[in-house]
């Protein structure tokens, strides 16, 4: 991945906004970032810190209403999606932006078969005919480890185990050859070992196939072992964002030191309680002119609460939305 | 499936046996005379003598196992007879209606259109109407169409029919005089006007009963619509950049239909069974009218050969619905 090459995903300022009956929810606040070719970009955070969220708003996938964007822009091939109708979206959709999302077991159509909605995408994106779509269908399944792939067209999806459906969702995903793949926790639901596959199957798919990814997840191992660079999340707002061994090796935003510290270790002594952050996440219905973690921080002074901190550049493609510095342990003077 | 639905036929016999002991058992117990109507000159004697004539000298054992042969063997071969010409049933006793003396089959037979026609066709179009209702008030949860679809299922829901079938009655036939207010059964279609004023006397009744169905049928599909539009499922087909209309007319409302069909096979008996409070409103004399007035007469061998063939057609429209369901939703394999 050449550093400053033309990023295939540009989002600008994305702000979304959930009118509910007790206000406003401002579940996605001025996030930025860019997704280069080829590249895995993993997005952290806890639930509720807006990740999927983002990534849906981008892509139009948020129910609107409640939902509503609030200006930003996304740049996708010298388009801005926000602006795009939704011709344009559906066109897109499925065809350049492919989808995993975390519950495998929910997400496929109980009532078709598989090899019917494996097919829906090559036959709208790709005009291809009904045989020449179940051809394709049958590849993409052997493509991503399904035995006896031509038979299992006809089974419904819940013949197949859960690690299996979420190898569906990546054929379906990976059908019409997407730029760039949204996998919302697509591990989540699944158990550690197959989730060892999934890891392992999408690191060889991007090699073969060479889109660039979103990664979403809570897990910090995961992140580690295949992110290319990591965008930390926490109440609607990215917080950090750094080069995957910059971002363990150096954190810089008291909530990502803090998450770092919650991973259980199995070396040393076993602590007698598991770390945990002290505290709730915000409740988003506030105006977001303060920093979302004051609350939970160690390092929290009077600037925290009336301003919203910028993000500060705090090393080559290392930047982190905090007043506090750690290097000096001291406010920032910008 | 096909053992399946063989296996479910055969258990349905015994079923269908203990129902009919049931009804035979609890029309016995029921408190009447069918000499209740004979004049009170008529000598006690002379009412005796008439009951045994109908058989119910005998004990409750014995008329229950004629009932029985009559019903089960000897009225399948008099339909044999009347199919093939043949004269199999020739001299056995049928079901005999006590207040008409004719056998009960026959009667059936000729209320049977009636009910087909008016009821029937009103669940029909009911259906027709609910569906679409049912989808676009899910599909646009909370907007004016969706809260007007509400209300007027809430009313036609709500409101008895004899209620509605008279409102109806009293504005458009005494007051502005455009419909019948007795459906005149002896009317023959057999040219244009004839036609016109066929289905002049059908609206009102088919209206106030498609209107009822309609109100039950809807809401069971806005319900199972709005359980599935929220499904993962559902944005796994707007992520692969389906448009709309495949997205909800054929991912969304093919689950939806599964709980759906079912509520609408098992509706289907009631239609046999008549609307009877709204055929008596519009004096249609369909199957509900005449179990009416053979409840009415204590007219025993009809309300028990009547209730019988509502108990046959409840068994076999559940065994529909539990084989459309095993169709439609490919989860469940019966065998």
């Amino acid at each position: 991945m050449p550093d400053g090459a033309q990023p295939v995903l540009d989002v600008r300022d994305l702000k979304t906004v959930f009118r509910t009956r007790s206000g406003e929810v401002h579940a996605v606040n001025s996030v930025s970032f860019d997704l280069r070719p080829g590249e895995l970009l993993g997005v952290v955070g806890e639930s509720g810190s807006g990740k999927s969220v983002t990534m849906m708003s981008l892509i139009g996938l948020v129910p609107m209403p409640p939902a509503e964007m609030r200006g930003g822009e996304v740049l996708f091939g010298g388009q801005d999606l926000l602006r795009a109708g939704p011709a344009a979206m559906r066109a897109i959709r499925g065809k350049r932006i492919g989808f995993v999302f975390q519950d495998p077991m929910t997400s496929l159509n109980p009532v078709f078969t598989v090899g019917y909605q494996l097919c829906e995408p090559l036959r709208r994106h790709m005009g291809l005919s009904k045989a020449a779509a179940r051809k394709r269908a049958a590849e993409l399944l052997d493509l991503v480890g399904i035995p006896d792939a031509a038979r299992r067209l006809s089974d419904y999806p819940h013949q197949f185990s859960g690690g299996m459906r979420q190898r569906v969702m990546i054929a379906m995903a990976l059908a019409c050859d997407p730029e760039v793949l949204i996998a919302d926790e697509p591990t989540t639901a699944l158990d550690v070992t197959i989730q060892a596959q999934i890891l392992e199957l999408v690191k060889d798919l991007r090699q073969k196939l060479g889109m660039a990814i979103i990664w979403i997840t809570h897990d910090l191992g995961v992140i580690a072992g295949i992110a290319d660079r990591v965008l930390v999340m926490y109440g609607g707002q990215i917080v950090e964002h750094a080069p995957v061994r910059e971002l363990f090796a150096n954190p810089q935003h008291p909530y990502t030191r803090a998450l770092l510290k919650t991973v259980p270790s199995v070396r040393g002594d076993r602590a007698p309680r598991l770390r945990v952050i002290e505290g709730q996440p915000p409740i988003l219905t506030a105006a977001p002119d303060a920093c979302p973690f004051r609350f939970r921080c160690g390092h929290r002074f009077d600037r925290c609460d009336a301003e919203n901190p910028p993000r500060f550049p705090t090393g080559p493609a290392h930047d982190a939305a905090c007043f506090w510095d750690p290097a000096t342990d001291a406010p920032r003077n910008a | 499936m096909l053992n399946y639905t063989i296996r479910r036929l055969l258990i349905s016999i015994p079923t269908l046996l203990f129902i009919s002991l049931a009804i035979f058992l609890l029309l016995e117990l029921a408190p009447g005379d069918p000499m209740a109507q004979v004049p009170l000159t008529v000598p006690p004697e002379v009412k005796q003598a008439m009951r045994e004539a109908l058989g119910l000298g005998e004990p409750v054992h014995i008329r229950f196992w004629k009932w029985i042969v009559q019903f089960f063997w000897t009225e399948p071969l008099h339909l044999f007879d009347s199919w093939f010409g043949t004269a199999w049933a020739e001299g056995q006793q049928r079901v005999i209606s006590w207040q008409t003396r004719s056998p009960v089959m026959e009667i059936v037979a000729q209320r049977m259109p009636q009910t087909l026609w008016v009821v029937g066709l009103s669940y029909i179009i009911g259906t027709l109407i609910a569906l679409p209702i049912g989808i676009i008030s899910a599909y646009r949860q909370y907007s004016i169409f969706d809260q007007i679809g509400t209300f007027v299922s809430m009313v036609g829901f709500s409101v008895p029919t004899f209620f509605t079938g008279v409102l109806l009655i009293v504005i458009f036939s005494v007051k502005l005089g455009w419909f019948p207010s007795i459906y005149d059964t002896t009317l023959v279609v057999n040219d244009w006007s004839s036609f016109v004023l066929q289905l002049k006397q059908m609206v009102m009744p088919v209206f106030v009963l498609a209107l009822y169905n309609a109100a039950q049928i809807s809401r069971f599909m806005r319900a199972s619509m709005l359980d599935n539009l929220n499904q993962d499922y559902v944005r796994t087909a707007r992520a692969k950049g389906l448009t709309e209309r495949v997205v909800v007319l054929l991912h969304v409302l093919r689950n939806s239909m599964i709980p759906v069909v079912t509520v609408i096979a098992l509706g289907v008996p009631t239609v046999f069974g008549g609307a009877i409070i709204t055929e008596q409103v519009f004096k249609v004399n369909g199957l509900g009218q005449l179990l009416i007035t053979a409840i009415q007469a204590n007219d025993l061998p009809m309300v028990q050969s009547l209730t019988f063939i509502f108990a046959v057609l409840i068994v076999l429209f559940n065994l529909i619905a539990d084989v459309l369901y095993g169709l439609l939703d490919p989860r469940i394999r019966y065998d």
